[in-house]
């Protein structure tokens, strides 16, 4: 590595490419002289021979923290991450209820294999390579459709950093029906082509009917606590309560996780993009890739909720022929056009392409990972950032065995994902710290989160999650979804508090009741004693009495027994 | 022989408070039987219930009372109580038989059936029942066969009769009679007495020194002590010494807010017991001392001097506001300890000679007359 780079390089990231110009091969600083130009160290024609195309697997091997591999035990929570979130992906794309297996073991010392595999639909034989050991290819960037995985990056480069610390290649096992042949492909990534090569591709017997198994080595980490892979299975398994899974950690017994719920969550409809969040750029794209089209037909094509007559509308405010062929549009008038389509009404996207949890499932989720006395969940309407609809979902788990004294636990999940880095730069984070629980009956430190025996579930659905970063650590703080959040969080706070005062109340009633029947004997001699009157008589009439002072309270059944509510989805749009 | 007749007096009497403890339990069985909130009204024996009458020199208790009620969490352990506690006296009123407040918290303590917890933990818990039981009675603790810890003692020119037998107070040796802890007429009469005026001293030494000088039989006088705060027995019987032999009472206590408290329990009664100052305090008894100025009036040693405690300044400040310590002479009085900073024991007299209370002190105030009141 050239890590004797000048001193000015800005980054080292940057500066230590190996691309980047060397060193200027200058011989000597430029003699202190009268003359104050700087001496030329180089021409245009000696630095475009230096200047080429930097392949995506090159960047990643230099800036692999930004896709989550800053260091060990988070490389190996997000191999084992990015493996199960595709899997479910694929599962849930082919409608089968998902059944995966999870085997982390430990090579030698910081060096584990991990397999994971799943019951989806399998790979054709042709796409393995490229799935595996591309960077940037996928299905799902290229439409807007509620997914775990967004850009297509994750497994790939979970397969190079496996690479690039053991040397050892990718194994993909796939099989995609009942009937046919499982291939066993052996895989490594050419990183200056960004391009797969094939070691090895075999036909395998495989007992499975259709799944897809990878297997691969790296450097890594195991630990537990808040960031390690234990806690996103677990976490994981709360929010899939459709998810069938076997772990195998590697120094502890496996750990089996029997389905909760029998049915898939609804499949998200994917949508065009909505009007209210394009920005300038994608906007040229589509009127340049509208061929054949007017610039009226190519708004009412490439965006949803656009009419012929809103397209009209958008036209005239803009001060655009809206008959001229999209792609002869100018720059100028693509923009008066950007402007106009952000000043119109237009209906918000429908809700069908957002799938939410729902509140029953919630519930089931969290009794998987928790024994809680209590559990509440509320899942929002669907709400609209950015021209992105999305819904937000809360749920509590409360009491049990639950620590008494600790902070409360908090999950964050996008799209059923766990989220386990960077909280306090989430938005979901803040929101959790902004509510303020004493009105909800709990105990919360000045700035903290509160102290119950309490657990607290947010997830947020959306087609496209605003992340702070690649990474895809944190939701950003966009004031539309903070506001939602917390809209969600005091529902759940108010269903909670409902519960614990009635608690309360009873529990009040029950101690004062005993209370009284403890004295009523005493009384019930002493009076008897004084009176002559008959001693049992006495203490029933105290008994009798005693209705009137006490009142007798049943618990509510606390978890919401709902049908699940994204079983039928609403055709109602969601309320910009 | 009197005795039949106070037989049957005491029956009587015994007959009438079983009666109204009756009553009590009747009442609040009528209420259960109603279906309503059996409740017992206890007059509050407080200083926000007290008044102190100007007229007749007394504290004497006001009429604001407390429902106490059964089903009512902070109140139904008292309550159940409060009979457990009324039932012990009916058992000791129809027996014929009395007993110390110490005892009844013994014969009413048990572990509640069911329950980790006693009817009484600490007769600290039992004995403010048995006021309160008193007060909403209207019946005295002796009424309902009930004694204190005896304490006191008395000697003097005097003959009584103590519970059938004569007892002649001149002619008890070194450790005098001691006082029972019900001095009522059907106990205690006054059957001769020659004494002039009853003296009452606050510590038990100083009425030894006293007795031993026969300082009663110089000065014609009843000799009494209470140990410290004078009990009921004590002040009941101060108070019919006072009425009925019509012979004025001196008070000799320590120079300190405590000596002061002392005097002024006994001649206008306590704010816990307003119910009875009618029949214990002696608004006439007169102050003898020791008083602030007396270190210099008697020329008293430095060496006889204790600081004022923090609690000594707090309670002189609080004596100062009582109505019954308005007058001037005992703002003026108080005014002088806090402002002198020390306070003595009566024995600080013993400095200068060691029967000097006997031969000087005491002898020569009540000749100069030199007395509060």
């Amino acid at each position: 590595m050239a890590k004797q780079a000048p001193k000015a390089a800005a980054a080292p990231e940057q500066g230590s490419l190996p691309l980047a110009p060397p060193p200027a091969p200058v011989s000597a600083p430029p003699p202190a002289s009268t003359d104050a130009r700087p001496a030329r160290r180089a021409t245009a024609e000696s630095m475009a021979q230096k200047q080429r195309e930097i392949s995506v697997s090159e960047f990643f091997t230099k800036n692999r923290h930004l896709l989550g591999f800053d260091n060990p035990a988070k490389a190996l929570l997000t191999t084992v991450k990015e493996a199960v979130d595709n899997a479910l992906d694929a599962c849930e794309e082919a409608g089968i209820l998902p059944t995966l297996v999870v085997e982390i073991a430990e090579v030698s010392e910081n060096r584990y294999r991990v397999a994971i595999e799943d019951n989806g639909p399998g790979i054709v034989k042709e796409q393995i390579p490229k799935i595996f050991a591309k960077l940037l290819y996928g299905s799902k960037f290229h439409r807007l459709k509620q997914s775990r995985g967004q850009q297509g990056i994750g497994i790939s480069a979970a397969g190079l950093y496996a690479m690039l610390t053991t040397g050892k290649p990718l194994v993909i096992t796939s099989k995609t029906g009942q009937g046919r042949v499982a291939r066993r492909v052996v895989l490594r990534i050419d990183t200056r082509k960004n391009q797969p090569d094939v070691l090895e591709d075999t036909a395998v017997e495989w007992e499975k009917d259709h799944g897809t198994r990878v297997e691969l080595e790296l450097t890594g980490s195991y630990r537990g606590g808040r960031t390690g892979v234990d806690a996103y299975l677990e976490q994981t398994v709360v929010a899939n309560p459709h998810l069938e899974l076997l772990y195998l950690p590697p120094k502890s017994e496996a750990r089996s996780y029997p389905r909760a719920a029998n049915e898939l969550p609804r499949e998200a409809q994917e949508i065009k993009p909505h009007p209210a969040g394009v920005e300038l750029g994608m906007l040229l794209h589509m009127l340049q890739d509208a061929r054949g089209m007017t610039v009226k037909q190519a708004l009412v094509d490439g965006f949803s909720r656009v009419s012929p007559a809103l397209a009209e509308q958008v036209c005239v405010k803009a001060g655009v022929r809206g008959t001229i062929k999209a792609p002869d549009l100018t720059g100028e008038d693509a923009e008066r056009l950007h402007k106009a389509l952000g000043e119109v009404k237009v209906l918000a996207p429908s809700a069908s392409c957002v799938v939410p949890i729902g509140e029953a499932l919630i519930v089931e989720g969290l009794k998987r990972r928790f024994h809680g006395a209590m559990y509440f969940s509320t899942t929002r309407p669907p709400a609209v950032y950015r021209g992105n609809p999305f819904v937000v979902e809360c749920g509590i788990a409360y009491g049990g065995d639950l620590p008494l004294d600790e902070s409360a636990e908090v999950m964050r999940f996008a799209n059923r994902v766990p989220l386990q880095y960077q909280p306090r730069a989430c938005a979901i984070s803040e929101s959790v710290y902004e509510i303020n629980w004493k009105n909800y009956e709990l105990q919360q430190p000045r700035g903290g989160l509160p102290v119950a025996p309490m657990a607290i579930f947010v997830h947020l659905a959306s087609v496209w999650v605003p992340f702070t970063s690649e990474a895809k650590e944190a939701v950003a703080h966009y004031p539309e979804l903070l506001a939602e959040i917390k809209l969600a969080l005091q529902e759940c706070g108010r269903k909670l508090a409902a519960s614990l005062r009635a608690r309360d109340r009873a529990e009040s009633e029950a101690k004062r009741r005993s209370i009284f029947e403890r004295y009523i004997p005493e009384l019930g001699a002493s009076l008897s004693k004084i009176t002559g009157d008959d001693r049992e008589k006495i203490e029933l009439a105290f008994h009798r009495t005693m209705t009137n002072f006490v009142k007798v309270i049943e618990l509510p059944a606390p978890a919401a027994a709902a049908p699940p509510d994204d079983a039928d989805p609403p055709a109602a749009d969601a309320s910009a | 022989m009197a005795e039949p007749k106070h037989q049957a007096a005491r029956a009587e009497r015994a007959k009438k408070t079983v009666a109204k403890i009756q009553k009590l339990a009747g009442e609040t069985l009528r209420e259960v039987r109603r279906e309503q909130n059996p409740a017992v009204s206890i007059p509050i024996r407080a200083l926000s219930n007290v008044t102190f009458s100007a007229k007749r020199q007394l504290i004497e208790l006001g009429d604001k009372s407390q429902s106490r009620e059964f089903f009512n969490v902070s109140m139904a352990k008292k309550f159940m109580q409060t009979f457990l506690v009324a039932g012990a006296c009916k058992d000791l009123l129809e027996s014929g038989k009395t007993t110390s407040i110490r005892d009844l918290f013994y014969m009413t303590k048990h572990t509640i059936k069911g329950a980790k917890e006693n009817t009484f933990d600490d007769q600290v818990e039992s004995d403010p029942i048995i006021e309160d039981l008193e007060v909403s009675l209207d019946a005295l603790r002796e009424e309902l066969h009930l004694f204190a810890a005896k304490r006191g003692s008395m000697v003097g020119p005097m003959v009584i009769v103590d519970a059938g037998d004569e007892i002649d107070l001149a002619r008890m040796g070194s450790g005098g009679w001691s006082i029972p802890s019900i001095t009522e007429d059907y106990v205690i009469e006054f059957k001769k007495s020659e004494a002039e005026y009853v003296l009452l001293v606050e510590k038990e030494a100083v009425w030894h020194r006293l007795n031993e000088d026969k300082f009663w039989k110089k000065h014609k006088c009843m000799l009494v002590t209470g140990n410290g705060q004078a009990t009921r027995g004590v002040r009941r019987l101060l108070q019919r010494m006072a009425t009925e032999l019509k012979i004025p009472l001196y008070v000799l206590v320590d120079n300190d807010p405590w000596g002061l408290y002392i005097y002024s329990v006994v001649k206008q009664g306590s704010i816990s017991l307003a119910y009875e100052s009618m029949r214990m305090a002696v608004p006439k008894a007169r102050f003898l001392g020791l008083r602030t100025r007396d270190f210099k009036r008697f020329k008293l040693s430095e060496d006889v001097k204790i600081d004022l405690e923090k609690e000594d300044i707090a309670r002189a400040k609080q004596m100062l506001a009582y109505p019954w310590f308005a007058a001037k002479h005992w703002q003026e009085e108080i005014g002088d300890l806090l402002a002198a900073g020390f306070k003595m024991e009566i024995e600080a007299l013993s400095n200068k000679d060691i029967s000097f209370v006997t031969d000087v002190y005491v002898p020569e105030k009540i000749a100069k007359k030199d007395w509060l009141a």
